[in-house]
């Protein structure tokens, strides 16, 4: 919504200087967001006569003007412009005189010849023009005169409000001019039109109205006018209009339009002689029925549409949103009905959005109009278009009533406004601050009973509304600052999301880099990943390639490995958390959504994801886990395995580990191996450990058992390490696989693994014998469990 | 004893030469054995001392100790000498100019987006707040319906939202705001309630410089007795001190939004008179406290909530915020 400060201070006296004032509408909660001074910088710009025009004798772009600025002399003046031609008039900025973007003008020379002022473009004095070069003024001026007061131009504040969606009453001059007073404390004035009905001629045997349907239309005034003229309106109509972003049409329109901006009140006007039986009725719209809107479109409507109808029942305009097309006004139009409506917000609101047809008359019903103006709405309207064209108006409103809410009696507790806005206010002072904005209130004890006016009666309904505006008068800004703590908590992060940062960090650390690719795929990008299956899709998105959720980080990254390569960036390491949507259950209220950890390292092979997952293991605290061969979907089918983790007795995958899938990288577009771990968390943070207790350290030596075994290809060394491990039990204190021979002095289809246990009691030295005897118990677990021999 | 005497002095020259003389540490070993082992002259006219009057044994014997020592001190000298001179020669051979090495395994880095958070996440936790997260898809009646949006909203409508296919069509959306995590705290837990929720959020933006339809944010919300308006200011000013300086300070300007009443936009002053829009905030309406399942006559609160994002781009002066989400390890490698 835009206001003129002129416009405004027809309604109250409102002085200041624009940006104060901007101020005030902002702390209001009218946050201004621009502020125009219209006609603010032609000061020193007179009115001149172009004498001569020559060339300039060293220049070819410039010419020398010789202009009169008045005084009947000869002021030459080197302009850059050709389009002016002796006698024109032409504006003349004067010596010492400031132009809109701060240039001052001064007396200097151009190639060697004076320059004594500017000759100006439109664009220059903050004018529009349709004319290129210097602004040509119109030909009966005075030479000599102001600029600005030959031309008209009042100087003017604009003000751009981002008016909210709880203020209809701001989308209206008046509106914002009586909220704006009531906070400067200056006096407000509702205009009060005269109107001059022909006594002779009442309205209500030219039209009647029926409302069908009640919950429609609360509210439909009708008057009748004839002896209209369609023609242009007055220049400061028309300014005004452009001025708040409306296009001036004709009399007509433009008054409609100016009493909407002015007062908030929509109108339309139907041909009363095309609209049947000059009857009126208001009913809610039949399936599939269909209207030609002014806009020549064929709408076709719903059962949840309000229409307008003529005596015959048939739609001569959608209630609220656009007239009809049979009984548009034209030149030939003889009677008029001028119709003010109260019509239900939420219908307006389906419609217009509906159809595609919001406009500044939808906004402001579907916000709340207000009843109360149409009467003053309706003399004003008159009022005005007296101005362009005479006018007869039928003798009295024609006025058909609908359910129309009455605005609300709220009982407001002066406790709790002062417990809500943390202030301290006496009961009388709420009732002044209110009074103003049009809320009238009675004493009901210690407490106000407050009736709602009409004008903010769809969006002030009950206590706390009321609250809200004695705190806007009252400035939030003189609310005292107060911080309340927590007596119940200290502020933490809790545990798991102490993990969440460990880990990121760990990987940090480790050397990986954190990226986010965007959660959304394309229809495909999991098939290629080899991730197929069902995934929840957007319904609505804004791309097609941006229409599937993810149910695994690895296309993403994947995406984001191809860039980096494309780019010829060094290999990346990098990881994401990130959540991913599963349709675990199409049953359940929500999908199964998870966190998951993924990285990759782009260029190495398998065992580098094995060092990252021990890094996520170590910096967790993960007591129980194992890697088990298994081909992941998306996960190279020999080079990878799945991460159990022991939880509440059983083992649950937690995750996965290797290397991408050959022919997913390839289908990305990433070359060479990529090593893959994808964790999760979900599942894996609640498993953390919490503090173990303490293990005394030995203070005896400890000795070491080093034991090959030549082991077929199928079973994996943790298999092995499994075995020793029982084997060995309490004693052994460290199991490490300290060499993987592959080769001709071992048989094909096996492989030699290299164990060294380190053994240690802690209450004495091991003897020969004790060690002897866990050697012999861990060659015997490992051989006969397991396709393994001791390598001799 | 002259003769012997002679031999002593003869016996001193030869050894001291062929210690002099010894060029490693094998040699001067050898050389050891040679020039004070058993078997050698200075040993040998030591056990003919036997032979000598008492005079003799007397002059010559002390002869014999004092060579004996020079030529064990001489040994010493030699042999440090010797050691030093390996040593150079093993440091010489072992010689690497670390300037060659460029180390291969090198720190990753955080997404600024991450640090932003983690940053403001701090500064509430030492506020004495805790940190509230839920899911990122949503039912609609915790988007909108527990917080108060009118039916009609244009916020509920499809141009804003993006909803998913799950359950009926128009009850699951991805979640506009952080605003559920809210919701779901106040049915989870009994007041007093002292939260934020930080997370990710989805709207239908088109991306460009400033937009992404993913974005992160931050929301709080203070749910206690006797909670005001004026509260609510301190406890942002009190955020924006520590977070942006002492010197910052912060307004309220009324605003509206369903889930709160009063509503406010809450803009941050710069030291240097400029004002930054930061984001909405308010007393939290009756009917969200209700459908959180607490009673509003009982408890009051207010709530607030910002962009994550935007600290990341103005502190490293970023200016498309599409940069951020490109993957590209050249951008994210500066942070």
């Amino acid at each position: 919504m835009k206001v003129l400060l002129s416009w405004l201070r027809e309604f109250a006296p409102i002085e200041g200087d624009p940006q104060w004032l901007a101020d005030q509408l902002s702390a209001l909660g009218l946050a201004v967001e621009g502020i125009d001074l219209i006609g603010g910088h032609l000061d020193g710009i007179v009115v001149a006569k172009v004498l001569t025009t020559r060339p300039h004798p060293k220049a070819d772009r410039i010419q020398l003007v010789d202009v009169d600025a008045g005084d009947g002399q000869a002021l030459q003046i080197c302009c850059g412009a050709f389009n002016m031609a002796a006698g024109d008039l032409v504006p003349l900025a004067t010596l010492g005189s400031t132009m809109a973007d701060g240039r001052l003008i001064e007396r200097r020379k151009l190639r060697g010849e004076w320059s004594n002022g500017m000759l100006c473009a439109a664009a220059e004095l903050g004018l529009s023009d349709p004319q290129d070069g210097i602004m040509i003024l119109p030909p009966d001026l005075a030479v000599g005169a102001d600029f600005r007061r030959a031309m008209g131009i009042a100087s003017d504040v604009l003000f751009d409000l981002d008016v909210t969606g709880n203020r209809p009453d701001a989308l209206s001059v008046a509106g914002v001019a009586r909220d704006l007073a009531a906070w400067l404390k200056l006096p407000f004035a509702m205009i009060d039109p005269p109107l001059d009905e022909q006594a002779d001629w009442p309205a209500a045997g030219a039209v009647a109205v029926d409302i069908i349907d009640g919950d429609l239309c609360g509210l439909f005034v009708a008057r009748v006018l004839d002896g209209i003229s369609v023609g242009p309106s007055p220049r400061w109509m028309a300014d005004r209009l452009v001025a708040l972003g409306m296009r001036p049409i004709n009399n007509v329109v433009d008054v409609s339009n100016y009493v909407m901006l002015e007062l908030g009140q929509p109108s339309h006007a139907f041909d009363l002689g095309r609209v049947a039986g000059g009857r009126i009725r208001v009913r809610w719209a039949g399936d599939q029925e269909t209207v030609e809107t002014l806009d020549g479109q064929r709408r076709v409507l719903s059962e949840r549409d309000g229409t307008i109808c003529d005596g015959e029942d048939r739609v001569i305009g959608i209630a609220g949103v656009m007239g009809g097309a049979s009984t548009e006004i034209s030149a030939n139009t003889d009677r008029v009905l001028l119709e003010m409506a109260w019509w239900d917000p939420l219908s307006i609101a389906r419609t217009a959005r509906r159809l595609g047809l919001r406009s500044e008359a939808s906004t402001r019903f579907e916000r709340g109009s207000d009843p109360g103006i149409i009467d003053v709405a309706m003399r004003r309207f008159v009022q005005l278009l007296s101005e362009t064209t005479a006018v007869r108006v039928a003798a009295g409103e024609v006025t058909a009533h609908g359910n129309l809410p009455e605005g609300a009696t709220v009982t407001l507790r002066t406790a709790r406004v002062n417990a809500v806005l943390g202030i301290v206010l006496g009961r009388d002072e709420i009732a002044t601050l209110l009074e103003p904005i049009g809320f009238r209130s009675q004493v009901q004890g210690e407490d106000l009973v407050v009736r709602v006016p009409s004008f903010r009666m769809v969006d002030t309904t009950t206590e706390i509304d009321v609250i809200e505006e004695v705190g806007r008068q009252y400035g939030f800004e003189r609310v005292v600052k107060t911080v309340p703590r927590p007596t119940n908590q200290a502020g933490a992060l809790s545990p798991l999301q102490q993990q969440r940062r460990r880990l990121r960090q760990a990987m940090v650390g480790f050397g990986l880099t954190e990226v986010m690719p965007l959660p959304f795929l394309a229809p495909g990008d999991l098939d290629r990943a080899g991730l197929p299956g069902d995934a929840i899709t957007v319904t609505n998105p804004l791309v097609e390639a941006e229409s599937v959720l993810r149910t695994s980080l690895l296309p993403g990254v994947l995406k984001t490995l191809a860039f980096n390569d494309s780019h010829r960036n060094a290999p990346v390491s990098c990881f994401e958390l990130g959540h991913v949507f599963l349709p675990t259950d199409r049953n359940a209220v929500l999908p199964d959504e998870r966190e998951h950890l993924g990285a990759a390292l782009a260029g190495l092979a398998a065992p580098a994801a094995m060092e990252v997952w021990q890094v996520v293991v170590d910096t967790l605290g993960i007591g129980s886990w194992r890697v088990v061969a298994d081909s992941p979907p998306g996960l190279h089918p020999t080079r990878s395995a799945r991460i159990e983790a022991a939880a509440a007795g059983t083992n649950i995958v937690v995750g996965a580990v290797g290397e991408v899938h050959p022919q997913a990288a390839e289908a990305y577009g990433v070359e060479g191996r990529v090593a893959w771990l994808q964790v999760d968390l979900s599942a894996l943070l609640g498993l953390a450990q919490g503090a173990a207790p303490y293990r005394r350290v030995s203070r005896y030596p400890s000795s070491d058992i080093d034991l090959a075994f030549v082991v077929a290809e199928t079973t994996p060394a943790a298999a092995v390490a499994r075995a020793l491990r029982q084997a060995a039990g309490a004693l052994l204190v460290e199991l490490s696989l300290f060499d993987v021979y592959r080769g001709d002095r071992v048989p094909a289809g096996a492989r030699s693994l290299a164990y060294r246990l380190r053994l240690q009691a802690g209450d004495r030295t091991l003897t020969d014998a004790e060690l002897g005897e866990v050697r012999g118990r861990c060659i015997d677990s490992v051989t006969s469990t397991l396709d393994a021999a001791l390598r001799s | 004893m002259t003769a012997e005497l002679v031999a002593v002095e003869v016996a001193r020259t030869e050894a001291l030469l062929r210690i002099a003389g010894a060029s490693t540490v094998a040699e001067l070993a050898a050389v050891e054995t040679e020039v004070s082992g058993r078997r050698s002259t200075i040993m040998e006219l030591r056990k003919g001392l036997a032979s000598l009057d008492a005079e003799g044994r007397r002059r010559v014997g002390q002869a014999v100790n004092e060579v004996l020592a020079a030529v064990s001190e001489a040994l010493s000298l030699r042999r440090h000498e010797l050691a030093q001179a390996d040593w150079a020669q093993r440091f010489e051979a072992e010689r690497l100019d670390l300037t060659e090495c460029s180390p291969q395994r090198r720190r990753g880095h955080l997404h600024p987006f991450t640090a932003a958070w983690e940053r403001l996440e701090d500064v509430f936790v030492g506020m004495g707040f805790r940190v509230a997260e839920g899911p990122e898809i949503e039912t609609e009646w915790f988007n909108f319906g527990a917080l108060n949006f009118p039916e009609g909203h244009p916020a509920r409508e499809s141009q804003d939202s993006l909803w998913v296919d799950w359950a009926t069509p128009g009850s699951t959306l991805l979640r506009t705001h952080t605003s559920p995590v809210q919701v779901r705290t106040m049915l989870d837990q009994a007041p007093p309630i002292y939260v934020v929720c930080p997370g990710r959020v989805f709207r239908q933006d088109t991306p460009d410089t400033t937009h992404m339809p993913v974005f992160h944010q931050i929301e709080g919300l203070v749910i206690d007795k006797a909670i005001t308006l004026g509260d609510l200011a301190g406890t942002l000013d009190a955020f924006v001190k520590a977070f942006f300086g002492g010197d910052f300070s912060s307004r309220l300007r009324p605003s509206y939004f369903p889930f709160t009443e009063p509503s406010a936009e809450f803009d941050v002053r710069r030291p240097d008179g400029s004002w930054l829009e930061l984001g909405g905030c308010g007393m939290v309406h009756p009917n969200v406290l209700q459908a959180g399942g607490i009673d509003p006559e009982t408890w009051s609160g207010f709530a607030f909530g910002f962009g994550i994002d935007r600290f990341a781009l103005t502190r490293h002066a970023v200016d498309d915020l599409r940069e951020f989400w490109s993957g590209d390890i050249r951008f994210l490698s500066q942070f």
